[in-house]
């Protein structure tokens, strides 16, 4: 793992925090990410249904929580490059997320690391961000990794 | 979809069964509304492009929903998905259709079950690869 061409504010960066957030989980937003995805599992739109299958109301689909804001990373934590795309996500679930839930985020800077691959030389960002109810409870964390490149002329 | 999957249902090596997506254009903006992720490489082909990629390409998170929903299918309302991860390796374009895949890799004594995922698209290359980990009830 090398931090070559890494700026030394980003890697001080790594253990920061943002500042907690609360989300409503809205029925009618739950709806419409499930359409979206082109889902149409009666337990994230069907109350009854997802009542029967003992949710407390209709459900949140398990990648719902990308939808979910969360406050941003001080100013700091920024690649020098410009461009972005997602390497990926590691999502662990521990409750389920229901509409009428209040979920707290809160995202730290998990590390930073750099590698050259088929777009250039790429800086890898990992952020862990936590999700809690209302219950003070932790239902899912997902770490993701960002890959930073600078990109070229066509 | 919907209907109960039980412990006693699964063994090492057997295949989910496969769910086929076919992504549009039009998708992708729905998904970049429900999801509030406006990042212009997944509906301007003249961003995307000058982003040195092939053209609009799909959401990593949509294809990671498409395969929370090959486990979510599959397990039914009683199981529970406890952790899901992936990769994107490949990028994919709307307008082709990819399909979700896995094998059950472990099977462990306290009833946890370990999977092997993927996206594979019609010609065999894989743009998205993953783990899950999932628990069923058991019919004693």
């Amino acid at each position: 793992m090398a931090r070559e061409n890494i700026p030394k504010d980003l890697i001080n960066a790594i253990g920061t925090e943002s500042s907690p957030l609360e989300n409503d989980i809205e029925k009618g937003a739950i709806k419409r990410f499930a359409e979206a995805i082109e889902d149409s599992n009666p337990v994230y739109i069907d109350e009854s249904y997802a009542k029967k299958s003992n949710y407390r109301n209709v459900v949140a689909p398990p990648t719902f929580l990308r939808s979910v804001n969360t406050n941003p990373l001080p100013e700091n934590i920024k690649s020098p490059y410009s461009a972005v795309v997602d390497g990926g996500s590691v999502w662990e679930y521990f409750e389920p997320v229901c509409a009428g839930d209040v979920i707290t985020t809160k995202t730290k800077l998990q590390d930073v690391f750099d590698r050259d691959g088929r777009l250039g030389n790429m800086i890898f960002i990992v952020r862990v961000t936590s999700y809690t109810n209302q219950k003070s409870k932790l239902v899912a964390t997902q770490t993701t990794t960002s890959i930073t490149y600078e990109p070229k002329e066509n | 979809m919907n209907q109960n999957l039980f412990l006693e249902d699964i063994s090492t090596g057997m295949a989910i069964p496969t769910i086929k997506k076919d992504p549009t254009t039009q998708q992708l903006v729905k998904y970049a509304g429900a999801s509030g992720d406006f990042y212009q490489i997944h509906y301007d082909m003249e961003y995307a492009k000058n982003n040195g990629l092939p053209g609009i390409i799909l959401h990593g998170a949509l294809k990671n929903a498409f395969l929370a929903q090959l486990l979510t299918d599959w397990i039914g309302p009683l199981g529970k998905l406890t952790k899901l991860e992936v990769q994107y390796r490949g990028m994919d374009l709307p307008g082709v259709p990819v399909y979700a895949k896995g094998n059950v890799n472990e099977i462990s004594a306290n009833g946890t079950i370990s999977c092997e995922i993927w996206l594979e698209k019609e010609d065999g290359e894989k743009t998205t690869v993953g783990k899950a980990v999932i628990s069923l009830p058991s019919k004693n």
